[in-house]
């Protein structure tokens, strides 16, 4: 590069600008105001005492060590399952594989305030397992009892972070590290423990401290489990029961913000340095040992006993919405095929809103996150790095703050050129899911464009293309799979929020699907609908992880044909 | 570490494959006590299956394996007490080097007094004492690679293994290491097998030399003996840099006939009486002078033109067209000595002692 050339371009600039002030207005101001709200006097005055009136309420005080309790102990129980499946997987010849892959992706398709529900019939104090046991052996297990019920669904629908983590860690590992090991005389647990264990210790965390985060921030499921003594739904209470301008409310919203920024900064700050990707060096393919018989009998049963209770959500709603009365039963007792039609009926609005909310955000989300990437992996623009590092915050942002936050910083803005008001209008659904999503969009993005060798654009420049041109025929196509992915991710998870939609939902013709399930899950009478209607959100939710999962898939081939193409190493 | 502890190995018709793919045929080899011994080979050639097998870590699907006269083919890896070297070294990343270097002994629960002890005269051996508390991360390549070394010698391994143990450093510390292996390894005395691709670093430090190509063992020997009789045409072309010419010896072994470059009469007494055969020589066993030159009487004199000159330093590498075939001539540089620029008309002369007769 010459002296001569400028450090950035004007539209580049201009681009980049543009974000930040998107970022700026629906991201950092709103979550700006909670804190300042939640530190200042109604005069604008600075002051402890909504802390001070928070840790006074004896509820206050339970709910938050309720939080950190699930939370922690969906963690644990979470590592208990997660950490000897990937063992298995990664170290073990066996033909279980394909199950475990499917124990990854299975509980993802399913929000765990759908399953949440279901569980209730199937383990609740008079549901399925435990009417058995109550039969048989004259005893019931209190398995969805209070927070019990929190961890017992969290923990199978927030497992597979640490599942598909730790795969991939013990993948990384090069298996020279495993044989030194035997090699000096280390075998067995003593090996797990002293090397592959700390080895694979930053794809644990990483997954540990995203389940933490997800699980203390999480509304939807203590909700619709009527587990109302945790802070996020206490945040919901507060807000919607005495107003927006209650400071416990936000008050709980910087705790959920602290909680979750620091589990997130503290497992960076642990990373940092430890990154052990310690790929294999043209050494032996796979260090994978053959289960002893008792050993595969030990494996399968655990797998399959993991198996049932994954499936036991899905099975569950799928009997639901087939079900005409269910209670104090082992199985429903009369059956009907009227819930679908029903829903598709009255709720047809809700499925469109859903689409067009989650398709227009998902859009968004990949225009923003590919020119992100672009800015950060091709220019120089000045602050690119900070526009990542804003939508990487995001990640860590509960819904439930970002919901309030938004509703007090836009409660009196209108949207231009209409008299409607931001907040009682569809598109603050839209903007909602974008900041939210667009962290997994711009993972995607940023992956798709690290793989595109600089040599094949510069290649095209050489031949005459412009900058603006070479973005368009080849960074974009070459790019196609990732977005894609990005699009398809940041549409499926936003289908399935529940704690912004809560919040933002004003009236009920604004309501998408999620808020439709979460409602109708209210009542009894209204479970059979309600079921029925998140069978159609699971299957739609399941298409679109198959189709992300097959454009990721063809992508990789794709890419590595560019690869071999642009000559890199 | 004493020199007591020397013990042989030996391989005995050990084969592995891999459905229609074979790694190893019937391999057999007889590693004396103490020796430094090589198994040369490309890539693909089953040396390091080969080595991975005496370290445990693959099995043979039939042969055995013998430590000290004590058959360990089926004994797990962590129960041989065979120390290896890894190619990329395989330190643990979330260890420091003294705990790097404790690990083996710590896992055969020896005292920690006894552990500190050992850890410090292995690191004390490879020079690194002072290095002891850092991060492999933070270590030069050589570091890193005596750290290794001093991992597995603290067990006092009964054989050590070392795969490919240079290939990661860089050309000028390669040079070094290699003469450090084979002073350590001496002071020692314990009994090494190093797997290389490189026939330069297996003839250089090695008392003996395995030659494996395709999963066989083309030829074992000392590293003179390799380079002055190679056994086939695999080995003498693998082995240094050759002359190879196809062709057929007539006449009771008096001419030797070879389509590209027409009849050569051949001395008495030096040539099998006949049959089909390839001869070699290497490039600097031959003279270049120009055509007409006197004397070479006593020399096989065949005429050619200078295609190429390649200047090496110490010697000037040639490519002569002889016929439709084409000889490489090494000539020792110095002054006065003749240059031949391309185009220029040549006489190759070869000194009849030393050419081989290989089996066509």
């Amino acid at each position: 590069m010459s002296a001569a050339t400028p450090r950035f371009t004007f539209g580049q600039a201009a681009v980049a600008l543009a974000i930040g002030a998107f970022l700026v207005t629906f991201l950092v101001v709103p979550v700006l105001m909670v804190i300042y709200i939640a530190f200042t006097n109604p005069d604008g005055s600075l002051t402890l005492a909504h802390f001070q009136g928070f840790f006074q309420l004896s509820l206050m005080r339970e709910s938050f060590y309720n939080s950190l309790y699930v939370a922690v102990m969906t963690v644990l129980l979470s590592t208990l399952i997660a950490v000897p499946l990937a063992y298995l997987t990664a170290r073990f010849e066996f033909r279980g594989a394909v199950l475990i892959q499917t124990l990854g992706v299975l509980p993802l398709v399913m929000p765990a305030f759908v399953g949440a529900s279901a569980m209730q019939l199937l383990f609740g104090r008079s549901g399925t397992v435990n009417l058995i046991l109550q039969d048989a052996f004259g005893f019931t297990l209190p398995i969805m009892q209070g927070l019990n019920g929190v961890i017992f669904v969290e923990t199978l629908h927030y497992f597979p972070f640490i599942l598909l983590n730790v795969t991939v860690a013990l993948a990384n590992i090069d298996t020279a590290m495993e044989e030194s090991a035997q090699n000096l005389g280390s075998s067995g647990f003593r090996l797990f423990r002293r090397i592959v264990f700390p080895l694979a210790l930053p794809g644990y965390i990483a997954g540990a401290s995203l389940v933490f985060i997800k699980v203390f921030d999480d509304l939807g499921t203590p909700l619709v489990l009527n587990v109302t003594n945790m802070l996020a739904p206490q945040a919901y209470l507060r807000v919607t029961s005495i107003g927006i301008e209650d400071p416990i409310g936000y008050v709980i919203c910087v705790i959920l913000v602290a909680f979750s920024v620091s589990a997130m900064a503290g497992s960076m700050w642990f990373l940092r340095g430890r990154d052990f990707a310690t790929v294999n060096r043209g050494g032996v393919a796979s260090l994978r040992r053959r289960l002893s018989p008792w050993q595969s009998v030990l494996a399968y049963g655990w797998i399959i006993a993991v198996l049932l209770l994954i499936l036991s959500p899905h099975l569950g709603i799928l009997l639901l919405s087939f079900s005409k009365v269910w209670s104090y039963s082992l199985l429903p007792e009369a059956w009907t095929l009227e819930h679908y039609p029903a829903v598709i009926e009255n709720s047809s609005r809700m499925i469109w809103n859903t689409l067009l909310y989650c398709g227009l955000a998902a859009l968004f989300c990949v225009i923003i996150g590919t020119a992100i990437a672009y800015l950060v992996q091709r220019t120089r623009v000045p602050g690119r790095h900070l526009l990542d590092a804003m939508v990487t915050a995001a990640l860590a942002m509960p819904g439930v703050v970002l919901g309030i936050g938004y509703l007090r910083t836009f409660k009196n803005v209108e949207i231009p050129f209409t008299e409607t008001a931001l907040t009682s209008s569809w598109v603050i659904f839209v903007l909602a899911y974008t900041i939210r999503r667009l962290p997994y969009a711009l993972r995607s993005c940023m992956a798709a464009l690290s793989q595109v060798h600089i040599s094949l654009e510069e290649s095209a420049q050489n031949l005459g293309a412009s900058r603006r041109r070479t973005i368009q025929r080849i960074v974009v196509p070459l790019m196609i799979g990732g977005i894609a992915a990005g699009f398809v991710t940041s549409f499926i998870t936003a289908a399935v929020e529940i704690s912004e939609t809560i919040l933002l939902t004003s009236r009920e013709s604004l309501a998408p699907m999620s808020y439709g399930i979460y409602l109708y899950m209210q009542s009894i009478s209204g479970r059979g609908p309600g079921a029925a209607l998140a069978v159609i959100t699971v299957l739609i939710v399941a298409v679109g992880t198959y189709i992300s999962n097959h454009l990721i898939r063809t992508r990789a081939a794709h890419q590595t044909a560019a690869h071999i193409k642009a000559g890199a190493k | 570490m004493g020199p007591n502890n020397k013990v042989r190995v030996d391989i005995s018709n050990v084969s592995l494959a891999y459905g229609p793919t074979v790694v190893l045929r019937d391999v057999s080899l007889a590693i004396e006590p103490g020796e430094f011994f090589a198994l040369l080979g490309p890539s693909g050639s089953g040396k390091s299956t080969l080595l991975r097998m005496i370290a445990g870590f693959t099995q043979p699907q039939s042969g055995q394996i013998l430590v000290a006269g004590e058959d360990i083919t089926r004994v797990p890896p962590w129960k041989r007490d065979i120390g290896m070297v890894f190619q990329n070294y395989a330190l643990w990343p979330h260890m420091t080097v003294a705990e790097n270097v404790a690990f083996g002994l710590e896992e055969r629960r020896l005292p920690t007094e006894d552990v500190r002890r050992r850890v410090a005269a292995a690191l004390e051996l490879v020079g690194l004492s002072e290095l002891a508390a850092r991060r492999p991360g933070q270590l030069s390549g050589g570091q890193q690679q005596r750290v290794a070394v001093a991992r597995t010698i603290a067990i006092e391994p009964k054989v050590l293994l070392l795969d490919e143990p240079l290939s990661n450093l860089d050309a000028k510390l390669r040079l070094h290491m290699r003469t450090e292996l084979l002073l350590l390894q001496r002071k020692l005395g314990i009994t090494t097998i190093f797997v290389t691709h490189d026939q330069e670093e297996a003839l250089s430090i090695s008392d003996r030399v395995a030659v494996l190509d395709a999963g066989v063992i083309q030829q074992v020997g000392t590293p003179m003996d390799l380079f002055d009789n190679p056994v086939n045409r695999f080995i003498a072309n693998f082995v240094g840099t050759i002359n190879l010419m196809k062709g057929e010896l007539r006449d009771g072994g008096r001419v030797f006939e070879a389509p590209d470059i027409g009849r050569i009469a051949m001395p008495p007494g030096v040539a099998p009486p006949g049959g089909r055969v390839e001869i070699a020589f290497r490039p600097h066993a031959l003279a270049l002078v120009a055509q007409g030159a006197a004397g070479g009487a006593d020399r096989i004199e065949v005429p050619g033109t200078v295609s190429h000159r390649e200047f090496l330093g110490e010697f000037v590498r040639y490519r002569v067209n002889v016929g439709a075939t084409e000889i490489v001539a090494d000539q020792t540089h110095y002054g006065g000595q003749p240059d031949f620029a391309p185009g220029a008309a040549v006489a190759v002369r070869i000194d009849p002692a030393q050419i081989k007769f290989l089996a066509a």
